[in-house]
Formats: structure tokens, sequence, C-alpha cells
């Protein structure tokens, strides 16, 4: 059995005596001078080649042209690749320098050394305790209860400016409609006649270019001014708001396969739908089709829709179908959007079916 | 060699403990100078030959360390050419793709580090991969302590600051990937966005305060960036340091072994040995996060291009150490409630918000529900083998199935593609295997211990198999067994026998049932709980073999040898007497006498 230290309380009980420390076996370096300079010499050498690889990093550094047009080793960027195995092995050479250094050379006696409790000892406990006894007893705090109890009221107080500078720190969702176009949590920049322009060039689309099963991106026309449309333009953070909401998935369907929501019949194009882009989940782009069913897959969380059932979740996490965009037919025979969205786009919360979606009217389907 | 061993008269000088004061020294000299002002002596007198046990696991907390050491040096030099700011820019550095694109400068700059910057790539690409080892390391570290029992009293606090570390670690890795404003990065503030909204009453006032208006507005990365390099660095520095005071304070734990025992600690000093060992591994760490930076591409940011709300890349994942929530949120079922005018998306709620923190809870409790269960109120400070406590090795097993599973599911897509296989399919299994797995690895992980337990005894009392077979004068076959080195002997049974209140008597036990007078503790119902809880927490627990069983069995091993040993000099075959693994005196021998 172990001696127990009278002060740590732990009882680890050994079934069979303690055979003690092995003796200490002496090491070649040790004991054998040529062995003992060995070691020695590769200490050394090691923080030698440590010193060469520091001078190869700066003449890599100077030498090397870093970037896509730089020199290329291997067909990794030359400067990179030489930089780091330089530096690396500058700093490997002495980490393993000074370790071979501490294993062959430095003393390797085991010492022993006592634990103590973490607990303190009985006496500064007791001394402690005193000492703030004195020091509550001096300062009165617990015969002065309205002096304490004011203190305390008003440093709790204090919270509020902690909290009330934070206010700053953005609008509330209720506020920022109106400040931009489609502000707001259940608009986007859609409106009645907004010609619907596929994405990144920005051009109108007629019906008769769309093909069956052809499934593209568009975008709200406002996302691209021009003289001849007259929209306002969009900056920065308004146009990422923009195109963070209005962004829609477009996709022909044959009519007969279409199974169109009630109030829904005729928001389709000859078949051509429009749905938000925006998962209903967590807000990613949705943007893998899968032709032959219809179904338009989240590439985050895996949430499937079937976009000629009103965009119903037929798999994954979401909860709620793809908003429709209604469509329309201009005089011009381009694509146009018979309103705003009827209902929030992107993921669900907490107010979302409290927030009167106004004139555009509710169509929420369940 | 065995001839060196007598002749110490050639030791070196480094080895001789006779190191006697000499003459004042430069060091000496210096080490007055600062004494004087701040009096440095008494507190080196303590820790500068402070002794530090050594196991290769000790290390895992060090690598963590020094990553983060490696993740503040690295990251000092990212912050003088990067820019967080979201206006837009027409990109106009030295890769040809992306000229001319509008982007933010946040994701400029960071094509300019990449890319215009000597170095920069690299401290970019090592600042990366030292934020993956140092979430890494935590774990393992944890996991480590935890397997050895390092987390029991004194060390329940500590045990709770490492855990406050691995979560701030994450969130810090988070803002960090975050900052480049790349398109997979927005892609996961957007998420993250739709997972503060899914938070009930607040959240979308939360999403509104957090992006300065609607996503994406303008704020998040330069907010993301006070949080990324002032305020979670500043909080985990602090962590650090007193996790080390703690580590300092405790004196780090030991495994037993010859001479080591609760009351002492067996290792080498600070100064020299620790000092450069660990000093060493610093610059280990960093070279091999240089090597990984020379040579491992990460986050190309460039191929990706600039965020765009309306793009998105196939497999989008978020980085490892994310993976589990979000695989949570990817086989948690479509579940929304509409109450009234308001909704609460649990789909997204239970599995981002609620899961991961009712989980880190879990994880805090750990060493007070160990406690709590066990009873037991004693200091340790020796290590427990994983095999000797079987209910709290399952329990971790078994929290890491369930991590595994989840962040399985965060692959759901990709393992889908890899294998050929239905994601539809994937997804149902997984939804029941993230409830199922945990409970067979508990299993399977608690029956595995107690194997082990009995097969250590079996070792005790019978020695362990040398693959020496024997044919005896009869002809019958057996194998040799040889006792295990007494240092290993008596490493194993260094372990409590029993339960600590069978050890301790009911004083330990801070609610036991009833008090003096027979009137029932207030905690009576509890306490009734704790006592089945804690039967299931020990039960078919294998104890060590007693004092007597052990002395049996050797005098049985003797006893065989001096039979074996008559039979023209061969050598002792035990086998015969372990033939079952009860109780040794019921073991019938050969010789018959004893």
């Amino acid at each position: 059995m172990t001696d127990v230290h009278p002060k740590i309380n732990a009882r680890t009980d050994a079934l069979l005596p303690d055979p003690g420390i092995a003796e200490h076996a002496w090491r070649p370096t040790d004991v054998d001078a040529k062995a003992e300079r060995r070691a020695e010499r590769q200490v050394a050498g090691l923080f030698g080649l440590s010193a060469i690889c520091t001078v190869l990093f700066v003449v890599a550094y100077v030498t090397l042209e870093p970037g896509p047009d730089g020199d290329i080793f291997l067909g990794l960027g030359a400067s990179n690749l030489a930089l780091g195995l330089t530096l690396g092995g500058a700093l490997l050479f002495i980490g393993i320098g000074i370790i071979q250094w501490a294993r062959k050379l430095m003393a390797d006696h085991e010492i022993v050394e006592m634990r103590h409790p973490a607990a303190s000892s009985e006496e500064d406990r007791e001394a402690t305790l005193a000492a703030l006894n004195a020091g509550l007893e001096e300062s009165g705090i617990g015969r002065r209860p309205l002096i304490r109890n004011s203190l305390l009221g008003s440093v709790a107080l204090l919270g509020a400016p902690a909290v009330v500078l934070l206010r700053d720190l953005g609008p509330l969702p209720s506020e920022v409609v109106g400040d931009y176009q489609g502000a707001g949590l259940e608009h986007t920049v859609w409106t009645k006649g907004m010609r619907v322009v596929r994405d990144v060039v920005g051009t109108p689309i007629r019906p008769s270019e769309v093909e069956i099963g052809d499934l593209f991106n568009a975008e709200p026309e406002a996302i691209f001014p021009t003289e001849e449309n007259g929209l306002p333009e969009l900056h920065g953070a308004e146009l990422q708001v923009a195109k963070s909401k209005a962004a829609i998935v477009m996709l022909r369907i044959p009519v007969d396969e279409l199974v169109p929501g009630e109030g829904r019949e005729n928001w389709h194009v000859d078949g051509i739908v429009a749905y938000s882009k925006i998962c209903t989940h967590v807000g990613c782009p949705i943007s893998l089709n899968e032709r032959t069913t219809h179904h338009l897959l989240c590439p985050c969380h895996q949430s499937t829709f079937d976009l000629a059932d009103s965009g119903r979740v037929v798999f994954g996490p979401a909860g709620r179908h793809l908003p429709q965009l209604p469509l329309a037919v201009d005089e011009d025979g381009y694509l146009i959007a018979q309103s705003d969205f009827t209902e929030p786009v992107g993921p669900s919360y907490w107010e979302r079916d409290h927030d009167d979606i106004g004139e555009q009217g509710e169509a929420d389907l369940s | 060699m065995s001839s060196h061993i007598t002749d110490t008269s050639k030791v070196a000088t480094s080895n001789s403990s006779a190191a006697v004061a000499k003459k004042p020294s430069k060091v000496g000299a210096a080490a007055g100078w600062a004494d004087e002002r701040l009096g440095l002596a008494a507190m080196g007198k303590k820790n500068l030959r402070k002794v530090f046990p050594d196991h290769w696991s000790f290390m895992l907390g060090e690598i963590a360390l020094w990553s983060f050491v490696v993740l503040l040096l690295t990251g000092v030099f990212l912050t003088l050419w990067f820019r967080p700011s979201m206006s837009e820019i027409a990109y106009n550095g030295s890769y040809d793709q992306l000229r001319g694109i509008m982007m933010s400068e946040a994701m400029a700059s960071t094509l300019d580090i990449s890319f215009d910057v000597r170095g920069g790539l690299l401290m970019r690409q090592m600042h990366h991969w030292a934020a993956m080892l140092f979430i890494a390391s935590m774990m393992i570290h944890l996991l480590r302590v935890f397997f050895t029992g390092a987390h029991r009293k004194p060390r329940e606090l500590n045990w709770v600051i490492g855990c406050l570390l691995l979560l701030l670690g994450t969130l810090e890795g988070f803002t960090g990937y975050s900052l480049p404003d790349d398109l997979l990065s927005g892609t996961g503030v957007r998420a993250a966005d739709g997972f503060i909204k899914a938070i009930p009453v607040v959240g979308t006032y939360v999403s509104f305060f957090l992006f300065g208006g609607e996503f994406p507005g303008e704020a998040i990365i330069p907010r993301l960036y006070t949080i990324h390099v002032l305020l979670i660095p500043g909080l985990l520095l602090a962590l650090i340091a007193a996790h080390m005071l703690l580590l300092v304070y405790h004196k780090h734990t030991q495994w037993a072994g010859p001479g080591r025992t609760e009351d002492n600690v067996v290792g080498y000093p600070m100064l020299p040995v620790y000092a450069a060992k660990a000093g060493g591994f610093f610059f280990i760490v960093f070279g091999v996060t240089a090597i990984m930076g020379a040579t491992m591409s990460i986050n190309a940011v460039w191929k990706f291009g600039p965020y765009d709300p309306t793009k998105v890349t196939a497999g989008s994942q978020p980085d490892w150490y994310m993976g589990w929530p979000d695989g949570a949120l990817r086989i948690m079922p479509g579940i929304e409630s509409h109450i009234g005018p308001y909704t609460i998306a649990w789909n997204i709620f239970l599995p981002i918000i609620v899961l991961p923190g009712l989980l880190f809870t879990v994880l805090l409790l750990l060493p007070f529900l160990e406690a709590w269960i066990t009873g037991d109120k004693r200091e340790h400070h020796l290590l427990q083998r994983p095999r000797n406590a079987p209910t709290r090795t399952a329990t971790m097993v078994a929290l890491m199935t369930l991590y595994g599973l989840f962040w399985a599911a965060g692959g759901n897509d990709i393992i889908a593609i890899l294998f050929n296989s239905s994601i539809n399919d994937i997804t149902y299994f997984l939804r029941a295997a993230v409830f199922i797995g945990p409970v067979i690895a508990f299993v399977i992980t608690r029956r595995i211990c107690i194997a082990l337990q009995r097969h250590d005894n079996e070792m005790l009392l019978h020695g362990y198999e040398t693959g020496v077979i024997m044919r005896s004068a009869d002809g019958a076959y057996s194998e040799k067994h040889l006792p295990v080195a007494p240092e290993k002997a008596y490493a194993w049974t260094v372990r409590d026998r029993g339960h600590v209140t069978s050890i301790e008597g009911p004083s330990t036990d801070g609610a036991t049932a009833e008090d003096a007078n027979g009137v029932p503790a207030p905690k009576g119902r509890l306490a009734g709980v704790r006592e089945k809880v804690r039967a299931l927490y020990y039960a078919d627990d294998v104890q060590k073999p007693t004092a007597e069983e052990l002395a049996e069995a050797h005098h049985h091993a003797e006893h065989e040898h001096a039979l074996q040993a008559a039979l023209d000099g061969h050598a002792a075959d035990g086998h015969q007497f372990d033939d079952h693994g009860g109780s040794v005196s019921e073991n019938p021998l050969r010789g018959g006498e004893h």
C-alpha cells in the first residue's frame, strides 16, 4: 500500500508493493566522451542547418516572383513553396536540435516533488475568513442596508446604458421598410410589370426562347438599370440586399405536368414557372435541377422542392415551399412579374406569419 | 554498454548533481538586477525546477498552445494588409481571371495578400492550417483528459476553462474564415443569418443588429473582424493563461508506476529539460505549420470568387469543426410551427441553436455529473486507465459516436456521390443512427472495458502468454505463461477496489439517505435516483484480484515451476490453472498438494 499524503485524501490503494523509481541508467553520452562530442556536433549541426534554411528563405524572398504569373515549381507557386519549406526547415531544425540536446546531453535524472492539496491550510482559511469579516464589518455593508441596496440598484442599472448603446447597431426589421426599393423582410424589388431578365447579362426573356426542361437563373430588371427602362440605379449594400432576396429560378414544364396551387392557375406562362432562388431553410441560393422530376435541390442542406407542384418540399430539412413569382407577358412579348412575391422569401422567422404583406394578399399554401 | 554503467568517472558535467554555486556570473548579475526590482527569486525558487511528468499524451495540449502562438504571429502579419471593408471596388491585382470584377475590399485585399504580398499566401495558409491544428488538438486533448480521469477533483474548473477554450476557438474559426468575403464564406454567413432568424421572438432583431440592417448589408465583415482580432483572442489569451496557471498550481497528473503516487510528481525539472523539450516543440509545431502552408493549398478563395448572394457552389461546407451542427441541420425533418401570427422554425432552431448549446452544457457538466454519481470527493493526481472506468469511457465513446454521425451527416451529399448511393437513404439512416448509434457504442465500449479488466486480472494471476508451447511427459500440450514485469503489475494494481463509497463509508457521500436520527435527507428522492444511477455506473466493474488470490496464484505457479523443473529440467507450464476465469482457489491442481 502506498503512503497517503496526510492532506491529499486520495486513497488509490495498490495491491503490490511499490518497486520504487527505477535506477537511473547512464546514457552513452554520459559515459562516453566520444558519444558526447558526437551529440554535441549533431545539435550544433542541426542549428547550422536552420541557419542555412533562414539564409535560403531570404534568398527565395528576394529572387522568386509570387502570384499567378510568378515562378512555378512542380506545378506549385515557387515563391510560396520555397518560402514555406525554408521557413519550416529553419524552425524544425531548431526544434529538433533543442530536443536532441535535451535528450542526449542535458541531465536526465528524474526528480520527485511532493504535491500539496489544492485547498489552503485551515489556518489560512480562518485568517482569510477573519480578514474578510473584519473588512465587511468595518465597511458596515451588513449594517447599512440602505447604502448597500441603493449601491446594488444603481450598479445594476448601469447595465442599461450598455444595452441602450448597442441599440444603433442596426434598425429594427420594421424600420427599414420604405428606406429603399424592396426594403424589409416581406418585400423584394419585384413590382407589378417588372421585366424578368436573364442573370448576369440582364436581357429580357420571350416565352418562346425557353425550352422545356430548361432551368435558368433570372433577376428583376431593377438589378440592371438602363436608360431605356429608366429604373433607379441600386448601389452597394442596397444592390446586394436586392439580389439576396429577388433572385429567381425559372423552368419550363409541360403544362399537363403542372399542378398549380389554389389561386395560382394563371401564375405560369405556357408552363414557365418562376420561384424564389432563396432556400426557405436557411437561405442558400438553390441551384441543382433534377430535369426528369422537375425537382430542385439546395446544395447547402439538400432540401428538395418540386417546381411542378408550387415549390412543395419533397425532401430535406426545409419547412416551407418555395415562394412562387406570378408571371405574365407584357405588350412587347417579354416575361414580367404580376406582382412582388406574395409571401416573404428566404428562411423562416418569428414574425413571419404576423406581418401583413399588404396589397399583394396572402396566398399561403398549407 | 554494461561496462559503461559502472564507469561513472567520465560522467558528463551536465548530469552531475553536484552543481555548486560558482562565482557571480553574468546571469547571476542580471537576475540580481531583476530581483531587486521585481522580487522574482521567491517565485523562481519554487518554479524553475518544477517537475513535469513525461508521457506522449501530455503533448496534445501543447500542440494547441503552440498553434495558438502561431495563429497570433501569422494573424498579426495578415492584419497589416487585410482591409475589413465591404465597400465594392473593381479588383485590379495580378490574378487575371478576376481582374475588373466588382468585389468587396475584404475580398480584394485577401487576393492581394495571396498574390501580391511576398509570403502572404504562405502566412494565410499557415494561419488557416494552424487554426485547424488548434481546434483538432484541443479536441484530442479533451478526450485524453477525460479518458484518463484527469478531469476529476481538483481539476474540474480547468476542464470548464478548457471547454470554453474549445467553444471560443470554434467561434474564432468561424469569424476568421468568414472574413475574406468569398463565395463560400459568404454562403456560410448567409446560413448563419438564417440560423439567427430562426431564434424565436428575438431572431430578426438580432439579425438586423448584427448585420446593421438587412442581410448582407455593409457592417458584418468589419464587425466580425473586430470580434476575430480583438474580442475572442483577448478572451482566449486570458483563459489560456488561467488554464496554464491552474496546471502549474495543481501540478500535472501522472500515470501510476514505480515511485509515482497520489502525493508526489516524478519527472524532469522545468529548467532545463522540460523547458527545452516544450520550447523545442514550439519550433516543431511552427515548422510543421510552415511546411503545411508551403505544400498544402487551403481555402483557395480566388477559385470561389467574390460573394454574390444569388450564387452558390455545390458541395458548400463549413470548415470541419463546424461540420457536426451542419450535419444535424441536414438530417432534421422540416418541422415548423405556426402559432397564431408567429412562426417557430424547429427545423433550424433545434439542430443549430439548441443542440450545440445542449451538448456543450453536457460537456461542461461531465466532471460534476461523474462526481455526483460516484460521490467521490477525493483529490486525484494519478491517471486512470480508460478500462478501469468502463461507464465513463463508454459515455465519451457514445458522445464521440454522436459527433461522428452528425459529422458524417454534414457530408451526406459527398458520401452520396462517393458511394453512388441515395442521399435520401443516407439521410433517413442517419436520422435513426444518431439515436441508436451512441447506445450501441456505449454498450460495446463498456463491455470491451470490462473484458480488458478481466484480461488484466488474468495477466496478474497467471502471467502473460509466451507463445511457447510445451509438451508434458504424458503428451499434453500447453502454453507457457510468465509473470508480468513487476513495474507493470504494480502500475496496473494501483486503483480503487470497489465503489468509492464502500472505501470511504457513507461520510463522503454528501446526500446520504438519512441522518443519524433516521430522518430522510431533504433530497431523499434524488438520493434514491443517485443510488440507482451509481449502481448502474459501477455495474459489472471487475475488481483487481485480492492479495490472497494473488498469493495463491503465485504459489501455484511456483509449485508448477518446481514440478516442471523436476521433469527433465523443462520450464514451468502454467496453463493448467488458468483454464477458466473464476476464482483461482477453485482450480484443481494437477499436483494435488500445495
